[in-house]
């Protein structure tokens, strides 16, 4: 059984948005915990339960557009994690999660959907799908190496006032104005969709010690860098 | 038969003449670019080609080939069946298939999922075949539950006679829409695609294999057919023990499938199962290689569910191979090996090869499973004791193998 003061990881939605390899975020945060000596509770909340408000971070995938639109109507019902971030939670939002934290998001028409409102950025339907590697340079203020990923949208993201572009663009599209992803507080949105964690260990890392604290005890990353650096190198040659 | 029209006639010749070409050059198996110059002459060669014929479509994300060649088993009890053999299933796929057999009165003929409506407008095929829907290459299939949808479009206000494992929620909504289903309790072994009503949105309870939808009317219908474990159940409440020669549960699901298909054309089960039996591999799957003393039987699986499929028929007691590769056919993608389950390999020698072994390396890292990384299949295959092992590869990547091994079928 967990202790209270095990770190509550929360997956939200797994039966609506979860379309490829989310699950990958939750594996790898456990691991980067439970490696370092901290012990992990992990909740799956399906769309028809309440999301707890006192998880430490939360994980949030991609889908298809109907899923997203349901997630995003329940969500909004919900409330739980309009609360547990104003209490000061990590999240991670990917793909069709991202889109959803805006004011509003393209439906699969095209047509405006409300989102939730937790992150200042507006989606729209791009006219054309962004599929592949994508290569980015995160913001220097939050000292993250380059992040590699896949992905596989067709969201324009405008970010506002409220939020920091997360990166700049190298290699893919993003949001679609050079800007991949946007942050604030413990908030970071991103179309590096699935397992993005994965590939991007110090953007895990960072989570973790959003709630934590303090430094985190290095790990011996070798698999990482391994592919990390395959990934790279392959995708930054095809110029 | 009727005749064809002289184009078509024309079109389906000068199609085959480029298909024998193709494999005489040593460019393929013939089976698309015979078609595609078919098609070309004659953009209606796919509809005249079907006319006259029984036709059966058989569509699903996993185990539409052998199912295919399971259908076509049986219906060789009857007469001479035009299919496609090499798994080429897109239009042009079909046109070389029926041109290859063009007196033969049966076709079955296996579809891509995202084609099924086009084929079935263009056919008018009167039994169509469905099995399951899960997550497949994302990068480039379309997304399941907008591909049910279209099916169910396709199938409304046809007369075809649809069969359809009820057991997977979105291909009982994808199939329920047609005039006539005979409902097949299949099995599921992948659920992670259908937690939610395709109907509505809301949760879906299950209870074994039942469900239904919480919040709407939606829920399983009363299958005709039933798989249990080893044996099925037919309509009339006989029960037939399944001793295929395929291995796993998931080729007994096929075989249900098949003997439904099969009373569909009105050959009974009697006559049909026996020729499910004969049925050993299926364009290498299941297959045997040999080298040096070891034996490598060869698995393919191309997403989650396939995993899952290949890990019930692997024997826990041998080493293993794992190859995966991320070209066009496989999807470029490899997000998706975080949804397979690699922890029931704890405790087997693991290794692990193919384009993108460091993919697999890191994902098996995190599911604490042991293993060796290598640089290609016969360094993997070098490294086993004499004896046996199984392969668990993807598509290009076992494809690769099969070339290397020359393609024992
Ligand atoms: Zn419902």
């Amino acid at each position: 059984m967990p202790s209270d003061s095990a770190l509550r990881i929360v997956w939200i939605y797994p039966d609506l948005l979860s379309t490829y390899g989310d699950q990958g975020n939750v594996l790898v945060l456990e691991q980067r915990a439970q490696r370092r000596g901290i012990e992990t509770e992990t909740i799956h909340v399906r769309s028809a339960d309440p999301v707890p408000e006192t998880g430490d971070i939360y994980l949030i995938g991609g889908g298809e557009d109907r899923p997203q639109i349901l997630a995003a109507a329940r969500l909004r019902r919900d409330g739980g994690l309009h609360r547990a971030v104003n209490r000061g939670a990590a999240l991670l939002a990917v793909c069709a999660g991202y889109q959803i934290m805006g004011s509003t998001f393209g439906g699969e028409e095209g047509q405006p959907v409300d989102g939730l409102g937790i992150l200042d950025i507006a989606s729209v339907r791009g006219p054309a799908r962004a599929v592949g590697e994508l290569v980015a340079e995160v913001d220097a203020a939050l000292g993250l190496p380059t992040l590699t990923g896949f992905e596989n949208h067709m969201g324009v993201t405008r970010l506002g006032p409220g939020v920091k572009p997360l990166s700049r663009t190298v290699k893919g599209t993003g949001n679609g104005d050079g800007f991949e992803g946007c942050y604030t507080g413990h908030i970071v949105g991103t179309y590096l969709h699935g397992p993005a964690l994965a590939r991007n260990p110090a953007l895990a890392d960072l989570l973790l010690a959003w709630r934590v604290g303090g430094q985190l005890a290095p790990l011996d990353d070798t698999r990482y860098e391994l592919l990390r650096q395959e990934r790279l190198n392959t995708v930054l040659a095809a110029g | 038969m009727t005749q064809l029209p002289l184009r078509a006639q024309l079109a389906s010749a000068l199609g085959r003449s480029a298909a024998t070409l193709s494999r005489m050059t040593g460019r393929g198996d013939g089976s698309v670019i015979g078609g595609r110059v078919g098609l070309m002459l004659e953009p209606d060669l796919l509809r005249q080609l079907a006319r006259d014929r029984k036709l059966a479509l058989v569509s699903a994300t996993n185990g539409k080939t052998t199912t295919t060649r399971l259908i076509t088993s049986a219906l060789l009890e009857v007469g001479e069946v035009a299919t496609n053999v090499f798994g080429a299933n897109m239009p042009a796929g079909h046109v070389s298939a029926l041109s290859q057999h063009k007196d033969a009165p049966y076709g079955v003929l296996e579809v891509d999922e995202k084609y099924l409506p086009e084929v079935l407008d263009t056919t008018g095929a009167g039994v169509v075949c469905l099995m399951n829907l899960s997550r497949d290459q994302m990068d480039r299939a379309a997304e399941i539950w907008l591909l049910a949808q279209k099916w169910r479009r396709a199938l409304s206000g046809k007369p075809t006679h649809v069969i359809a494992n009820c057991d997977d929620p979105l291909v009982t909504w994808g199939a329920s829409t047609a005039a006539k289903v005979t409902w097949v309790s299949g099995g599921q072994r992948w659920k992670e695609d259908s937690w939610c009503c395709p109907e509505c949105g809301g949760p879906l309870d299950r209870k074994d294999a039942d469900w239904a939808c919480r919040e709407c009317t939606f829920h399983r219908p009363e299958p005709q057919w039933v798989l249990d474990d080893d044996a099925v159940v037919d309509p009339r409440g006989q029960r037939w023990l399944l001793d295929i020669q395929l291995p796993g549960l998931a080729n007994r699901s096929n075989a249900v499938m098949a003997l439904a298909v099969a009373e569909a054309f009105d050959l009974p089960v009697e006559r049909a199962l026996p020729r499910l039996r004969e049925v050993t591999s299926v364009a290498g799957r299941y297959t045997t290689v040999e080298r040096e003393g070891r034996q490598a039987r060869l698995l393919l699986a191309k997403n989650p569910a396939g995993w899952l499929e290949a890990f019930d028929v692997a024997d826990p007691q041998l080493p293993i191979i794992l190859s995966v590769n991320a070209q066009g056919p496989d999807g470029r993608d490899t997000s998706w090996l975080w949804d397979v389950d690699y922890r029931i390999l704890r405790g087997r020698p693991v290794f692990v090869t193919g384009e993108r072994r460091l993919d697999l390396a890191l994902r098996l890292d995190v599911a604490d499973v042991p293993f060796a990384v290598c640089e290609t299949f016969s360094e993997a295959l070098a490294m086993q004791p004499p004896g046996r092992v199984d392969v668990i590869a993807n598509y290009t990547a076992f494809q690769q193998i099969r070339s290397e091994f020359g393609r024992a079928v």
